[in-house]
């Protein structure tokens, strides 16, 4: 049966429209809005009442008039059409392939809003991912099914470090099917460029499927262009047994359209405009990470966002960092020496990091090296402000042996080159290296058997 | 209860978790209702002649106005009795393990309808009273061993009391017939089975200040900003500042008899790890699984918002459940902030006037209200048995500014602030309470109780690390400006032991197989060799002992590593006491005599 069309749109604001004497409308329906020119648009509603259906239209409301636009109600809500051939494959942020490939003939069609996973049918997320940072591997471990983004801002290499997460992340030992679902939001087509390229160069892009919306899209498409990157990855995780790594980028903008909507239905703003709902919503995407019991593949999100004013209490980032399982935040310092990636190692935090990391899983050393590396880079930048103060004469000798130490843990382990794959082995060995500047009855956080067994030969080494 | 019509109206309008339905006259405030055709659970938060706006559970997608909503004619209620121990709980008391089963799916579908409590499972009921007693609400007529932890009392029920008529031992279901109490005429068939609605607490008989300390384990806590059984606390702070950590550290440690920890709108993976970690931690007091005594509800941030507000009042009423036992209970809510915005999202939906950021202008009253349930009380009964409910709420004020809605409110409510500080959580400083920020009410009373424990040394002991820990950061500031060398060598003692105090005492370690827990007494015997020992070497400084000489005692060493010791093993904590007035008096009596600045 056709559907019923409708003729009444009586109201249009913003990215919204209102059409009047509806019947049979369900709530998050799919719509159809058939411009005078034969153009198709499609939207959700948002609210419904026995008389009347408020429309969000996903790619704006420019061009559609109040007399000759029709508008269908298609009767179920928005889904993804999947099949295992989606990898590969690019997509606006519609869900349209845009790569000039034929048409995807799809298994089945998914809802994209997805359904909250039971916490019961969860699986701890313990699995040690072998990104080749340094400061990710071996300060902030990052683990199968984690969700931990990058704070950065703008001007910052945030893309850089996601592609190379993205060309070399491995699980240790492993060799299962790895995929990489992107989801582009509101990034421009040079930083989208950046990408494509990028995967296609390493060879990355046979098993990556990517959604871009760019800058100059409909803003409103940016709502539901992460919910398409998250169910094509659920399909891809749960259902065909993939480890998948999300990246998505740019949740600033998406958050932004968000507010664009809610103030187009006049809604009580929350702070700085923002609607009140926004944890719920982001939470809605953030927590579709994970892993499930029974089922071997994983959703892994690497969100990217870029703070306001490197603003870390603005609501995107402060909200994202209650709802994600720690963050990298990118220091603007770092970047300005030139030092890549520019990690601030201080406030990132990685909150699933002791369950992926120890002896059957990286190196039993691995938790004791990190809190004193921690510690001595702490009191090493502590020094040197005091240095700076008072004089490098005012520094105790021990002071001063942190002060080199958290120069040289900047230049040599914070510091690695875009195309370095560092195994973790290295990466702890070098945490090792520069503890031997340190004398060691200041080393308070590693057991003494730890420093007999990784410390003690290279100090040795130094002195012939 | 008295049969009603049933109150059938149609859905006329859906924004969201927001229903409203017309031809409802009848419905009470606050019924459950089962909307649409899927029947999602709902309940009625506002109503005007016959139109009711209900606040629904589950995702509304897919509902459309004409569908029809039916009023169950009764409050939102949980189901109490044996079995609840164990137990995983979605916001409205569902068992999870149960959705997952029905759904058939990892992921939570709709319209599922499954009992909170297991119908089929029976229990060996052991009455303790015999027939012809004559028994008042409240009385305990017997008790069932819920787990090896949880004596399950089997109380009467509320507005009823009588002759027993016939109560007999054996093995049941909660919903067989355990007892028969005859009021007059009347005949009451009791079954261990109740039902009480959420939003009412379950009253008592009378209530009692607080005096006896909830022992945590964590030394910040207990000796710092300590807590009472019956006490309310929160600690806010900015995300990974570790309010959960902290959270889960009170569901293991504390020496609560039971606990009910609410996952309210946090992750869903915190949630899994309490479900898996539970089960295999032991508690240190009885040598049992932590499980055994807990029962947890989780609404994660991804779940319908509405279940979320509900999910707080399902927490406490099984906590007040337990307490009307004569339990000790702690409930633990993580987060109350995101109850608070789930407040604030339905309000929205009402289109109600907002208060302060967008919160509706009841959010005070409703934490207050939450929060003034908790308590020490003499239970109903005619045993007069003495039972608690202590409340720790997590808040998660926007950036960390305390200045928030949900943070003021709470304050005002609770005795004990545990200020969480991002700088120090920075400095992997853990717990990162503000030893100078945070504040216990109850600290002067409790000092009394410890006072009496350990030979009237305690408050002193606290005391004088309290205000150590307030010399240094004065001292801290004027290093800052004119270096160490304008300290005079007391004053680098007292910043010595305030670095001590918090690095060798206040920080501690949740993953370290022995740090994560410290007794009383180990606390006590820890603060007091550190204080002893500044005391030692204030002395020796006076008499003319170099600093360095100090700073190189092989001692110090020793007191870093008290935390490590095992609980059995107090008594070398004990022995550094000796060996460091050894220590100290063998600086002075190498000579250090001639150096008298």
């Amino acid at each position: 049966m056709l559907p019923k069309e409708y003729r009444t749109i009586s109201n249009l604001s913003g990215p919204l429209l209102v059409v009047e004497s509806t019947e049979n409308v369900r709530y998050d329906e799919l719509v159809e809005i058939e411009l005078a020119n034969g153009e198709i648009r499609r939207g959700r509603v948002l609210e419904i009442t026995t008389e009347r259906a408020l429309v969000q239209v996903f790619e704006g409301t420019t061009g559609i008039d109040l007399d000759s636009t029709k508008v269908r109600f298609m009767g179920k809500v928005l889904t993804l059409p999947v099949s295992k051939d989606i990898l590969g494959r690019i997509f606006n942020g519609r869900g349209e392939p845009i790569d000039d490939g034929a048409p995807l003939i799809p298994e089945k069609y998914l809802d994209v809003n997805g359904y909250p996973i039971n916490p019961y049918s969860r699986d701890y997320p313990s699995e040690f991912i072998q990104t080749g940072i340094s400061t990710i591997d071996g300060m902030n471990p990052m683990v199968r099914g984690q969700k931990l983004p990058i704070f950065s801002g703008s001007g910052m290499p945030h893309n850089r470090i996601a592609a190379q997460v993205a060309r070399q992340a491995t699980v240790l030992g492993g060799h299962e099917d790895f995929a990489v679902v992107f989801a582009a939001m509101g990034i421009t087509f040079e930083e989208a460029f950046f990408f494509m390229e990028d995967f296609r160069r390493t060879g990355a892009i046979e098993r990556t499927v990517m959604f871009v919306n760019l800058a100059d899209d409909p803003a409103i498409e940016r709502i539901t262009t992460p919910r398409l990157a998250l169910t094509c990855a659920e399909y891809l995780a749960f259902e065909k047994d993939y480890q998948v790594l999300v990246i998505l980028t740019d949740l600033t903008n998406y958050c932004e359209a968000l507010r664009e909507i809610s103030s187009a239905r006049k809604e009580v703003p929350g702070r700085r405009g923002y609607p009140g709902y926004l944890y719920t919503d982001l939470a809605t995407m953030y927590e579709r990470a994970g892993r499930i019991k029974g089922k071997k593949g994983s959703i892994t999100q690497f969100p990217i966002l870029t703070m306001p004013e490197d603003d870390k209490t603005h609501p995107i980032p402060d909200l994202t960092g209650y709802i994600t399982e720690g963050q990298i935040i990118l220091s603007r310092t770092l970047h300005r020496k030139g030092i890549y990636p520019p990690v601030d190692v201080m406030p990132s935090l990685s909150r699933l990091k002791d369950k992926g990391i120890g002896a059957d899983k990286t190196r039993e050393d691995h938790a004791d090296l990190m809190n004193q590396l921690f510690a001595a880079y702490a009191r090493g930048k502590e020094a040197k402000e005091l240095a700076t103060i008072l004089g490098e004469g005012a520094l105790s000798e021990e002071d001063k042996a942190f002060a080199v130490f958290s120069d040289r843990f900047e230049d040599s382990y914070v510091r690695q080159g875009e195309y370095e794959n560092r195994s973790v082995e290295e990466t702890l060995e070098l945490g090792w290296k520069l503890l031997t500047l340190i004398p060691v009855k200041e080393l308070k956080r590693v057991r003494d058997a730890y420093v007999d067994k990784y410390l003690l030969p290279k100090l040795s080494g130094k002195k012939e | 209860m008295a049969m009603k019509e049933k109150i059938v109206g149609t859905i006329a309008k859906i924004s969201g978790p927001l229903v409203v339905a017309d031809g409802m006259s009848g419905a009470g405030m606050y019924d459950v209702v089962r909307v649409g055709d899927l029947g999602l659970v709902g309940e009625i938060i506002e109503l005007k002649g016959a139109t009711a706006s209900i606040q629904v559970y589950e995702e509304t997608s897919g509902l459309k106005p004409g569908e029809p909503v039916e009023s169950t004619g009764a409050p939102l209620s949980v189901e109490l009795g044996p079995g609840l121990i164990e137990q995983f709980y979605d916001g409205i008391q569902r068992p999870l393990n149960l959705i997952e089963k029905a759904a058939d799916s990892p992921y939570i579908s709709r319209g599922i309808n499954v009992h909170a409590i297991d119908r089929s499972r029976k229990w060996e009921f052991e009455p303790l009273v015999e027939k012809g007693a004559e028994v008042d609400e409240g009385d305990i007529l017997g008790y069932v061993q819920e787990t090896v932890l949880v004596k399950h009392s089997i109380c009467v029920p509320h507005g009823i009391k009588g002759k027993v008529k016939k109560i007999e031992k054996g093995t049941f279901t909660v919903e067989e017939n355990i007892a028969v109490i005859s009021d007059g005429g009347s005949d009451s068939l009791v079954t261990m089975l109740r039902r009480w609605p959420v939003r009412t607490p379950r009253p008592v008989f009378r209530r009692l200040a607080p005096t006896v300390p909830l022992l945590t384990g964590q030394r910040v806590i207990d000796t710092f900003f300590p807590l009472t059984r019956g006490g309310s606390a929160c600690c806010p702070g900015p995300f990974g500042s570790g309010k959960t950590v902290i959270q889960h550290q009170l569901a293991k440690w504390a020496d609560a008899e039971i606990v009910v920890y609410v996952g309210c709108g946090e992750r869903g993976n915190e949630m899994t790890d309490v479900l898996l970690e539970f089960p295999e931690l032991v508690d240190p007091r009885s040598g049992h699984p932590l499980m055994k005594r807990t029962v947890l509800i989780a609404n994660t941030s991804n779940m319908p918002v509405a279940a979320r507000e509900a999910s707080i009042y399902t927490g406490i009423t099984i906590a007040e459940y337990y307490r009307d036992m004569g339990y000790s209970v702690a409930l633990m809510a993580d987060s109350t902030s995101r109850w608070a915005e789930a407040l604030r999202e339905i309000s929205g939906r009402l289109e109600e006037m907002p208060g302060e950021e967008g919160y509706p202008a009841y959010l005070g009253t409703r934490l207050a209200s939450f929060y003034e349930r908790a308590g020490r009380s003499i239970c109903l009964g005619s045993d007069r048995r003495e039972g608690s409910i202590t409340a720790i709420g997590a808040v998660s004020p926007p950036g960390g500014d305390l200045s928030e809605p949900v943070s003021q409110n709470t304050l005002r409510v609770t005795k004990v602030f545990w200020g969480l500080d991002a700088n120090l959580a920075y400095q992997r400083h853990f717990p990162a309470i503000n030893w100078l920020l945070s504040y216990s009410l109850y600290a002067e009373k409790l000092g009394e109780y410890w006072d009496n424990q350990y030979d009237g040394e305690w408050s002193g002991l606290r005391t004088e690390a309290m205000s150590l820990l307030e010399e240094e950061d004065r001292l801290r500031e004027i290093v800052r400006l004119v270096g160490i060398e304008a300290l005079s060598r007391q004053e680098r003692m007292i910043l010595e032991t305030a670095k001590s105090l918090r690095e060798d005492f206040l920080h501690q370690n949740a993953f370290h197989e022995i740090d994560t827990y410290a007794s009383m007494d180990k606390q006590f015997r820890m603060l007091r060799n550190i204080i002893s020992f500044h005391h030692l070497c204030r002395d020796a400084l006076e008499r003319g002992s170099m600093i360095q000489d100090i700073f190189a005692l092989p001692v110090r060493e020793q007191i870093a590593r008290m935390r490590y010791e095992d609980e059995k093993k107090l008594d070398r904590i004990d022995a550094l006491l000796p060996q460091m007035k050894k220590e100290v008096e063998g600086l002075l009596s190498e000579g250090g005599m001639g150096d008298v600045a």
